[in-house]
């Protein structure tokens, strides 16, 4: 850091003068003088109805601070699909198309579970463990067989998902399905950000649905211990040095293939957990496999295969991309986070915070 | 195998030149030819339009991809994408019942620019791609074929949305109706017979040497002095054209072009196309969708025979698809060489014969 500040004075100063304006819009309370340049100027500039549409939702604090959450919220389910596949392609180089599936699947077994004991905390533990036995299935029967051979793999996941998510269909058909976060969760909270100053001098605080701040914390800390572990301790040690050099690993007489079923349970274990935060979020459907496959798919690449704070990053900006693109250009609002993709991939091919 | 070791791994026959290999053809090779050209005599229209027009116009598409998997080592799962923007550039410079944005170009002018700004794509996304290696590849195209899936789908400006166009027809050359199912037929059956001539030529020439080169060892390549990007940039741009013939086809088959034309289930369908017949040679991808086709119109019939919803036809595919791929390494080329192979051993010694070792 210091080094940094150092060597590139005016790229620091840059970057602390956005970092501070960028927490004076979280935290203060725009000025009527700001909002009206939002408004008038910047619409006008652009010009149009297009214009005038993209300069009236600029100038209201209350949108850019619910996409600005909803865009945080978002990048914690996107970070627990992508860290159990950026994990799984880190330590065993396998590349599990089948990721997505896993996430529906144990969506619907949440689901399942919930509606059978009623109790929504339940979900979590039941679709970890079924869709980490899935995984488990997985890697001995697919993975294992075809050590090294990525092509294969690929094209075995890719079938996987197929029948996967047509046995899918199968079961649960075509319907949505919304798991129902208890009452005591569904309530929105009132947080402490300003979003705008009623004229007799009162402030409006935003409300904010008090489940996704709760599932944006356990991600967190889901994250911080991830790193944890694999930092800290023996077992983190094992894994990361399986990472650089998994012969060598194994030639140390460490158990490898019981390590590499361990990850792939948990990896896989955390795109079950993923499928309950996103069918109580959003809902689950036929289709989401794909969507979110492809989301993490770019998450990773977009962070650097392999990397946990990477996936974490990656998370971050395609959220991000995500819910400020729906907020302000609704008709576009998939595409950019292809562009953040081909833009890193035209400067870093292997990720932000990937390893050549 | 990473992909860059391809498991066909064959290299194109070198010695005898191109010309003399396609005269000096075994005696089967011209009674199938002889077939090909007779089955408009006895097949329905249905025959000809739905199953083997189909056939040739998806082979063409999977063949770019057997092109670059086969012989680059490179497995793009843009080529449908391509395919579908060649049909949105044709329906968009000539014409289609969109008028505001059709431009009504005549055919001269309008399918050589929509073939060119294919090819420009396709170099782009190549360009894009061959930064990456092996199953990264796979991925950043995959990605780059859902972008222009959810682009398309939502641009009204240019694209026109869901809906794309219709009425999107093929030139009235010669006097003659080319979606007529005889006529469709034969277009379809010489352009398939045209790109397979090409990628076969192609591969065995100086350009298709070197890139099967660095398909198998990019290093070396390097260090004997071929611009190993320069190749597979290369690659990529002449397996666009092709892309781009099948997508005119295709869209021409079906008079329409819309997103649904390049989804993500399309783009798998062809990589499902191309790995099911084989990748190591050019016929393997026509293999593949002449099963990929007779499945997607008999699955039906078949799944309520053995009394399942015929909507389960995915997963007759998904499951076909899981088979092939872990029996074989190769697709059906591949059980087909393994088959020949064990025929041809001497029962004796285990020998096959010119097999001196």
């Amino acid at each position: 850091m210091k080094r940094f500040i150092e060597r590139r004075p005016v790229w620091s100063l840059v970057i602390l003068i956005a970092a501070a304006f960028f927490l004076w819009l979280v935290f203060a309370i725009w000025p009527d003088s700001f909002e009206d340049f939002l408004k008038e100027d910047v619409g006008g500039w652009i010009g149009g109805d297009f214009g005038k549409q993209f300069g009236r939702a600029l100038s209201r604090k209350k949108v850019f601070l619910s996409a600005l959450l909803d865009g945080v919220t978002l990048a914690a389910l996107y970070f627990l699909i992508a860290a159990g596949f950026t994990l799984i392609f880190g330590l065993m180089r396998n590349v599990n198309l089948a990721h997505g599936s896993l996430y529906l699947f144990g969506g619907y077994v949440g689901y399942e579970f919930a509606e059978w004991t009623g109790y929504w905390l339940l979900a979590f533990p039941a679709a970890f463990v079924v869709s980490a036995a899935l995984g488990v299935l997985l890697q001995v029967l697919v993975f294992r067989r075809m050590e090294g051979e990525d092509l294969r793999q690929t094209l075995v996941t890719i079938g996987i998902s197929i029948v996967l998510a047509d046995v899918m269909l199968w079961i649960w058909g075509g319907d949505f399905y919304q798991i129902l976060a208890p009452s005591w969760l569904s309530a929105p909270v009132e947080t402490f950000l300003a979003s705008a100053q009623k004229s007799s001098g009162e402030i409006v605080y935003l409300k904010y649905s008090s489940i996704r701040l709760v599932i944006l914390v356990a991600a967190i800390v889901l994250g911080v211990a991830m790193w944890l572990a694999l930092n800290r301790t023996r077992v983190g040690m094992l894994i990361r040095a399986g990472v650089d050099d998994r012969d060598m690993l194994s030639a140390t007489g460490i158990p490898i293939q019981v390590v590499f079923v361990c990850v792939f349970a948990f990896g896989a274990g955390l795109a079950g957990i993923g499928g309950v935060v996103g069918g109580t979020f959003q809902s689950l459907a036929p289709g989401e496999d794909t969507e979110y496959l492809l989301s993490s798919l770019i998450v990773v690449i977009v962070g650097g295969m392999g990397s946990i704070p990477g996936a974490a990053l990656g998370a971050l900006l395609i959220g991000l991309a995500d819910t400020l693109g729906a907020a302000y250009f609704a008709t576009y609002a998939v595409v950019f986070k292809f562009l953040i993709m081909v833009a890193v991939l035209a400067f870093r091919p292997r990720g932000l915070l990937g390893r050549s | 195998m990473a992909v860059t070791e391809h498991p066909g791994g064959e290299t194109a026959r070198q010695g005898s030149g191109f010309w003399p290999s396609v005269w000096n053809a075994p005696a089967s090779r011209w009674g199938f030819a002889a077939i090909l050209l007779l089955i408009p005599a006895a097949a329905g229209d249905f025959w000809l339009l739905q199953v083997y027009g189909w056939t040739f116009a998806l082979g063409i598409v999977a063949l770019s991809l057997q092109f670059l998997g086969g012989y680059g080592g490179m497995v793009s799962l843009a080529q449908m994408t391509i395919a579908g923007f060649a049909g949105y550039m044709v329906a968009i410079f000539g014409t289609s019942s969109v008028e505001h944005i059709s431009l009504g170009w005549p055919w001269w002018l309008n399918i050589p620019a929509a073939i060119f700004l294919a090819v420009i794509f396709g170099t782009i996304t190549g360009a894009l791609a061959v930064r990456t290696e092996g199953i990264y590849t796979i991925m950043i195209t995959l990605a780059i074929a859902a972008a222009f899936f959810f682009f398309v789908n939502q641009d009204y400006v240019l694209f026109n949305g869901f809906s794309g166009f219709n009425s999107v027809l093929p030139p009235t050359l010669f006097g003659v109706d080319w979606r007529e199912p005889t006529a469709y037929y034969y277009m379809t059956l010489f352009f398939a017979v045209l790109a397979y001539g090409v990628v076969l030529y192609v591969s065995r020439s100086p350009f298709g040497l070197a890139l099967q080169g660095v398909r198998d060892n990019p290093r070396r390549m390097a260090a004997l002095g071929f611009n190993v990007t320069a190749h597979r940039i290369a690659a990529y741009a002449f397996a666009s054209v092709i892309a781009a013939v099948g997508g005119l086809l295709l869209v021409w088959s079906n008079a329409q072009v819309s997103p649904g034309t390049q989804s993500i289930d399309w783009v798998i369908n062809i990589l499902i196309i191309a790995v099911v017949g084989g990748m190591s040679r050019p016929i393997g991808p026509f293999i593949g969708a002449f099963i990929f086709v007779l499945l997607e119109n008999w699955s039906e019939t078949a799944l309520a025979w053995v009394g399942l919803s015929p909507e389960r036809f995915k997963l007759v595919i998904g499951l076909g698809f899981l088979a092939i791929v872990l029996w074989s390494r190769d697709g059906v080329l591949g059980i087909w060489e393994s088959w020949r192979a064990r025929s041809r051993r001497d029962p004796l010694t285990g020998r096959a014969p010119g097999d001196d070792a």
